[in-house]
Parts: structure tokens; C-alpha cells; sequence
């Protein structure tokens, strides 16, 4: 018989409804934005004391208090000033021109009774039980940015490029190692230039 | 008889719908390349503070997170509103912290033990108390690389 080898094709039309099912599944499990946030390195466990070490001039003290208010070295100072506050710390450059640790890049006010410089420069930030995590972010934003700005001055000085958009390009996907040995040896030589020193306290 | 009159007039033909499952289907590997799965629900109110000098975290997978927020409506009967702990599906005091960090860094392969951070998605209302006992654990279980992960924005908008 001539039917037997009439074979039917299988039907396809329904494929098109399976993929949208699978499909719609993982538009409804998934999340496609990726996290950000400022990172931070916490102090290992032993060395709490090196504070004590320090001139009280290098130390520049951030009190955040239950309500978020925030005292800078004993003043009252909004976040909006904040920036500026630090800024004008961390770039001082206290030390006169014949000390061998005198600052020759910074642009600050070379006042006596700030800090000495940068890499002696600590920013110590204090805040109650009770204060909002929302006011804490917001002031170590605004330290960040204080730093950033520092160091994008300098990245701008040396390589005629942002120091943030080298840490970016640091971590992109498309850079090659030998270009990221090169823009990592840049990171450093910016981060030894105004280092991070940011110290916390919980007050009781 | 010309090769042309063959054409029926006016009528067209029906549009192809061949083509559809290939296209469902190359929509269907975007999504599953760009996306990451929701890997636990969320139990408590998670509302992140604004930061503008913010770093992406790249790899998921040397990321471990935890949770603080407000236990949302329907937890609030049994935990109360206060800021609470959530690791992986369930709420924890902050003296489970270091289990969980030791737990979650074990599952994770040999070379990626060393360069796992721990994300903090806390919601902006919470106190820094809880925050700094979270802080305190990390330190003791060695687990020293901490993203506060926020929003991207304005960091004056926290202060609302």
C-alpha cells in the first residue's frame, strides 16, 4: 500500500509557545541589574591600639550622633561641607619644605595645626548605637569622594587620566594582562600618594 | 499565456510564523546569560541607602550576602520590627554571623576561598549597632573584605 510510507511531519507550531513558557520563567526568577557599593577593607582583630600613636593633628575625627548630625574635629558641620572638610585635611601638608617627609603635591593651606601629610593623615569616624545606617553611608560616601577627587587631581597630574576610570579599567573584562600590570602599578603609585587611613569607633 | 497572469489578484499570502520559536528562543538565551537567579527571598525590608562613589561587584560567585532590615509585614507578628539578620532564608542573631561566613566559604572551591567579599545589604533605617556586631563577626572569622552595597545616587538623599 502507497500510505504506509506517507510519513506525517511532526508538528512544530508548538514550539514557539514551550519557549515562551521557559521564556517567561526566567524573566520572572532572575534579577538582571548587578550590585554596586563602596567597598572597604575591616582591620584584622589584633592591632587596635595604633591610634594611641598618633598626633592629634594628623587626626581628623568624624562623630556621627543618633540623629545623623555630624561633628568634625568639635564643629557642627552639614554633609554638603563635609567633602570640603576632609579635602582640606587629608591635602594639607603641614611639614615645612626642609623636612624630608614635606608634602611637594599637595595644594592645601600648609597650616600647622593640620595634618603633617597624607600618608600620616587619619580620618576617624565615631557613631552611636543608635545612628542610621542610611547617615553612615552617606558620610563614607562623602570621605570617598574627598579621596577620589584627591587622587583624580594627582592621576590627572601623572597620567593625564582619572583615577577612577583606571580603577574601572582595571577590573573590566576586556582589558589584557600586560595593560593590567601597567594600570595596577598606577593604582599603587596614586593609593601610596594619599592612602586610605580611616579608622571607625563605636561609641556606647 | 504570459508567466505573470499566474497570480491570483489581491489575495497575500499568510505570514510565515516558521521563524517564531528561533526568535523566542535566541530571546530566551539573552535572558539567561544577562540574568542571575534569584537565589533567596527576601524576609525583610531592604530599602539600600544612595552612594554615588560606589564600586560594581563583579563575580557572583565570591560574593556571600547578608540581609538587615525590618522583618516585613507578615514576619512582624512572630520577630517584631526591629532590624533583624538574614542569612541564606531564615533570620539569625548577629552571633550566628561567623557559622554562616565559615558554612558559605567552605562550599566555595579552593582558589576562590581567599577573595570572597561579603556584601552587606543593609536597609537604610537600620541602626549601626547591629551593623558594627555584624562587623564585630566578620572580623573574627577573618572575613575582611565588606561591600556596603547600595543604590547608585545622591548620598544627600539618605538624610530624608
Amino acid at each position: 500500500m502507497g500510505k504506509k510510507t506517507n510519513f506525517s511531519k511532526v508538528n512544530a507550531g508548538s514550539m514557539a509557545d514551550i519557549a515562551f513558557l521557559i521564556l517567561i520563567f526566567f524573566l520572572v526568577t532572575t534579577t538582571i541589574h548587578s550590585d554596586s557599593g563602596i567597598d572597604r577593607l575591616l582591620p584584622k582583630l589584633q592591632d587596635e591600639s595604633e591610634i594611641g600613636l598618633v598626633q592629634e593633628k594628623n587626626i581628623l575625627r568624624v562623630i556621627i550622633n543618633e540623629e545623623g548630625d555630624l561633628l568634625v574635629d568639635g564643629q557642627i558641620t552639614a554633609l554638603d561641607e563635609l567633602k570640603e572638610t576632609v579635602k582640606g585635611f587629608l591635602d594639607n601638608g603641614g611639614l615645612t619644605k626642609h623636612d624630608p617627609e614635606y608634602c611637594g603635591y599637595c595644594l592645601g593651606d600648609r597650616s600647622i595645626i593640620s595634618s603633617d601629610n597624607p600618608s600620616r593623615a587619619i580620618v576617624v569616624l565615631s557613631y552611636d548605637r543608635k545612628a542610621y545606617y542610611s547617615s553612615y553611608i552617606a558620610v563614607q560616601d562623602k570621605l570617598m569622594a574627598a579621596y577620589n577627587e584627591l587622587r583624580n587631581r594627582e592621576a590627572q597630574r601623572l597620567y593625564g587620566e582619572d583615577y577612577t576610570v583606571l580603577e574601572t579599567k582595571f577590573v573590566q573584562p576586556g582589558t589584557s594582562d600586560d595593560s593590567k600590570i601597567l594600570i595596577k602599578a598606577k593604582i599603587e603609585s596614586i593609593r601610596a600618594l594619599y592612602p586610605l587611613k580611616l579608622s571607625e569607633i563605636e561609641t556606647k | 499565456m504570459s508567466k505573470f497572469s499566474k497570480k491570483k489578484s489581491g489575495e497575500l499570502p499568510p505570514v510565515s510564523t516558521a521563524s517564531l520559536p528561533d526568535i523566542v528562543f535566541m530571546l530566551l538565551f539573552f535572558f539567561m546569560t544577562v540574568t542571575v537567579m534569584k537565589d533567596s527571598s527576601l524576609k525583610v525590608e531592604n530599602v539600600l541607602p544612595n552612594a554615588s562613589e560606589v564600586k560594581k561587584l563583579e563575580k557572583k560567585d565570591r560574593v556571600i550576602y547578608i540581609y538587615v532590615g525590618k522583618p516585613t509585614q507578615e514576619f512582624q507578628k512572630v520577630f517584631g520590627s526591629e532590624p533583624k539578620i538574614q542569612l541564606n532564608d531564615k533570620f539569625a542573631s548577629p552571633s550566628e554571623v561567623g557559622d554562616y561566613i565559615l558554612s558559605e566559604r567552605a562550599k566555595k572551591s579552593q582558589e576562590l576561598q581567599n577573595v570572597l567579599t561579603t556584601a552587606l545589604k543593609v536597609d537604610k533605617n537600620a541602626n549601626m549597632g547591629l551593623i558594627s556586631d555584624i562587623k564585630q563577626e566578620l572580623r573574627k572569622v577573618n572575613a575582611l573584605k565588606v561591600n556596603y552595597t547600595t543604590y547608585e545616587g545622591d548620598a544627600f538623599r539618605n538624610l530624608q
